[in-house]
């Protein structure tokens, strides 16, 4: 137990340096883009001096290395500044979209995790049967489309011809539990769709690796119903690997909604940063970013604990 | 390709009926008989162009539908408003009149009227909201409208307004969007992050580039107006979904229809297509002090490359009207239908380009979609069109991103669009004038600048229309910039929302005042 404390401390250090990197490459890679903040929001209006002007207001006209250092001087205490476009607080801005695009993943994952597991269970109890083509046909067939594909042929049958679901997700903080499910299903769906086909096709090749090892062939010897030994013998022998690539998907989840988001009007963080870098917004840039970068790195923090308590020798890589 | 076909007919169809009145609803023309306003439901708006850099303060606004439906149309008034018709009547003025000939306003500002905070509206509080765009560090976007302003007073109940030069125009500039009115604190500033006006709306809900809910004030000074109990504004950037939200009763009313697509929506029961040729523009503007735009039988030549029709057609399907690089557009009050029209002849190109001592010509047309939707197309297009007339167009495109600061009045031709504006004056003011702050052709012309300050400063009506059409033809005829086409805003609703049949052309939704004006059936 003290190993695995001792690995998340040092993982959680290593992943705070990950996170300032990934800061320091935003930040450059935004100055990197044509025009500034103030030539963004002024668009076609902008003359010579209203530009000059806007750039003293907004502290453009500090070198760039001083702003990122203001910064990350900010964010050092927790404050993750305010908006260069529009003067509000970061954190207010990004709070309510990220609890919806959280809410938003956290239901595509309540489905699709489930139905993808039973399916490779499924696919690797009752390998290369047609069953099994099927499935991974048609999963895969899912992942190829792209994801706003997905969604609009969703939206054509389900919404438009036969007026199940609405066309566009419109949510708001005074929206009820079971009507925000209901109104988010379908974006729920179009996700789902993308991420079922990677995980089952996972589990049915983690299960299928373990069940040509003699200690399935044992099993299966004294006796085990070939259903006994997938689900007892096999799965919990496939779990590392299952919840590493769950876990990549749940990361993905949170941050490839953008295409959906914006296919159904979903009031999340993927707009917020689509907005943000066209207007060279950076603290709010920064802030999304380094939040979908935390995902990432506490995701997958996660499968490898797990990983290693399902699978102990993983702590001891040869 | 059948479908295609009997869309053309229909396209042609609506660019007749769009020559023969300037600003025409299409589909108020089929609906039935217009019912009384009534009062009540909750309108639901589609809108595109929300983003989340939006912000309260109307000095930056533009951009934002969110802040042009829910803050200009719904929560705020201005001094004046301009209706449906065109016409200019007071909002928060009661009355106005010019002193000096034209050089200063008196504007009386109406009693009993209060803001939603239950403060009275007073002559202080008009001069602070128009004072927040003046000033040498000002950033507003409306600053070039308050430039010529030189004093603000308050006399009373009246404001004082005082020009540099006088401008029988003036009232109209305080109808813009920018020019809203707030209640000024005790340090005679405006908080406008607080979001208080006198409008028909209270903002109940809103999340930031997405999402606003407004709810209607119960003591709104206007009785005969504001007809909704809610108003939900909805940002929807896709145009797809925007379509398909309409489609399927999710919103009521949408902005930016998908015009590829929407003329199927006719089979579509219970929506309503409307169609209004606005003062909106597409342009091409040239350098006309860099060769070899600086010759005028070169500009001749570009201007004869160019098929109009084709561009309404094939680039605006349809949904536009053809433009002779008139900047004035037909919803303008002193609009010349009667300018000589360039129409599509190369070899009358060929012959001005002899006429400028050239065999053949090659230019280069930078383009990017920020522009307008399709300008890349139309770029492409026109270089198809000109090499007919043996005029070679390089199309260089150029990223989306920073295009209005790298690209517009940078380079000596490129794609380009106006808004437009109500007046005359103003437009020439901004764009066409030697010295206008947004001159993007360079253009400089002794006669046109002498009348534009002679309109200006003229109260015969007669006289006005006969300065502004010389104008006009001035700059169609001698100036820097092709206008190919003015664009429609086409929007879409349901059956059950009404308007009186007088839709503005000034900006989408009835010049944004949808909130205001319009009711559910």
């Amino acid at each position: 137990m003290r190993d695995i404390v001792q690995l998340v401390i040092r993982r959680l250090l290593l992943g705070l340096l990950t996170v300032l990197a990934v800061s320091l490459v935003i930040f450059g890679a935004v100055s990197m883009l044509p025009g500034d903040a103030a030539q963004e929001i002024l668009g076609q209006a902008a003359t010579p001096e209203s530009l000059a002007a806007l750039r003293l207001q907004l502290g453009l006209d500090q070198p760039a290395w001083l702003r990122y250092l203001h910064w990350l001087g900010g964010m050092v205490q927790g404050d993750f500044g305010t908006s260069i476009a529009n003067g509000q607080q970061v954190s207010s801005l990004i709070g309510e979209r990220l609890a919806n695009t959280l809410f938003l993943a956290g239901l595509a994952a309540i489905i699709a995790v489930p139905v993808a597991l039973v399916l490779g269970i499924l696919a690797a109890l009752y390998r290369n049967t047609l069953f099994d083509r099927a499935i991974s046909a048609l999963t895969l067939t899912a992942i190829s489309f792209p994801e706003f594909f997905v969604a609009y042929i969703l939206i054509l049958f389900l919404s438009v011809n036969l007026g199940i679901f609405p066309s566009i997700s419109n949510i708001s903080p005074g929206t009820e539990f079971w009507e925000r499910v209901y109104r988010s299903l379908l974006p729920a769906a179009a996700l789902s769709l993308a991420v079922i086909a990677h995980i089952m096709r996972m589990t049915r090749a983690a299960l299928v690796n373990l069940l040509g090892l003699p200690y399935i062939e044992m099993a299966r010897l004294k006796g085990a119903t070939p259903r006994r030994a997938v689900v007892v013998h096999a799965l919990p022998n496939a779990v590392a690997p299952i919840v590493t690539v769950v876990a990549l998907n749940l990361a993905y989840l949170i941050t490839g909604v953008v295409i959906v988001e914006t296919v159904f009007v979903y009031p999340g963080i993927g707009k917020l940063l689509v907005d943000s870098v066209s207007k060279r917004d950076l603290p709010v840039v920064q802030a999304v970013c380094l939040v979908t970068s935390l995902a990432y790195i506490l995701l997958n923090l996660l499968a490898d604990v797990v990983a290693i308590i399902s699978d102990p020798r993983l702590m001891h890589p040869r | 390709m059948t479908t295609r076909l009997g869309e053309m007919t229909r396209r042609r169809f609506g660019g007749l009926a769009m020559t023969s009145g300037a600003a025409l609803a299409l589909g108020a023309v089929g609906s039935a008989a217009r019912a009384e306003p009534s009062r009540g439901g909750r309108l639901r708006i589609g809108a595109s162009g929300s983003n989340a850099s939006e912000s309260w303060d109307p000095a930056t606004w533009g951009l934002s539908v969110m802040m042009n439906i829910g803050g200009f149309g719904s929560i705020y008034n201005n001094l004046v408003e301009i209706r449906g018709s065109g016409d200019l009547v007071p909002e928060l003025a009661e009355s106005y009149e010019p002193a000096e000939s034209g050089k200063v306003w008196r504007f009386t500002i109406r009693k009993g009227v209060t803001f939603s905070d239950g403060r009275t509206l007073r002559p202080e509080d008009v001069a602070a909201s128009l004072n927040h765009h003046r000033g040498d560090d000002s950033t507003s976007s409306a600053k070039p409208i308050v430039e010529p302003i030189t004093d603000i007073s308050v006399e009373g109940d009246v404001v004082v307004i005082t020009l540099e030069a006088a401008n029988a125009d003036f009232p109209f500039l305080l109808a813009d969007y920018h020019l809203v009115i707030g209640p000024a604190g005790d340090d005679g500033t405006v908080d406008w992050a607080a979001h208080v006006g006198t409008g028909g709306y209270t903002v109940s809900e809103y999340t930031i580039g997405s999402r606003m809910l407004l709810a209607r004030r119960a003591d709104y000074w206007k009785a005969d107006a504001a007809w909704f109990d809610e108003v939900e504004i909805i940002g929807i950037d896709d145009v797809a979904a925007r379509m398909n939200a309409v489609m399927t009763g999710e919103v009521d009313v949408i902005t930016s229809a998908d015009i590829s697509t929407v003329g199927r929506l006719a089979r579509v029961p219970n929506l309503i297509v409307d169609e209004v040729t606005g003062t909106q523009q597409f342009t091409m503007p040239m350098f006309t002090d860099v060769a070899p735009f600086n010759d005028l039988n070169v500009r001749l030549a570009l201007k004869y490359a160019i098929d109009r029709q084709e561009m309404v057609d094939k680039i605006l399907y349809g949904h536009g009207r053809v433009a002779y690089d008139n900047p004035i557009a037909p919803a303008n009050r002193y609009f010349d239908d009667s300018l000589q029209p360039f129409e599509y002849d190369p070899d009358k190109a060929r012959y001005y380009l002899q006429q400028a001592g050239l065999d053949g010509l090659s230019v280069d047309l930078h383009a990017a979609d920020a522009a307008f939707q399709g300008a890349v197309n139309t770029a492409v297009l026109f270089a198809e069109q000109a090499s007919k007339a043996g005029i070679n167009v390089n199309v260089l495109r150029e990223p989306n991103d920073g295009y209005w600061s790298n690209v517009w009045t940078k380079v000596p031709f490129c794609m380009a669009y106006w808004q437009g504006r109500p007046t005359e004056d103003w437009m020439f003011s901004q764009v066409y004038a030697s010295t206008a702050p947004w001159n993007d052709t360079h253009w400089k012309n002794e006669r046109f600048d002498q009348l534009l300050v002679d309109a200006r400063a003229e109260l015969d009506d007669n006289r006005r229309r006969a300065m502004y059409q010389e104008m006009q033809s001035l700059v169609a005829n001698d100036g820097g910039v092709i206008i190919p086409m003015y664009a429609n805003y086409v929007s879409v609703r349901s059956d059950q929302v009404q308007n009186d049949g007088n839709v503005s052309s000034v900006m989408e939704l009835d010049g944004s005042k949808i909130a205001d004006r319009w009711w559910f059936a």
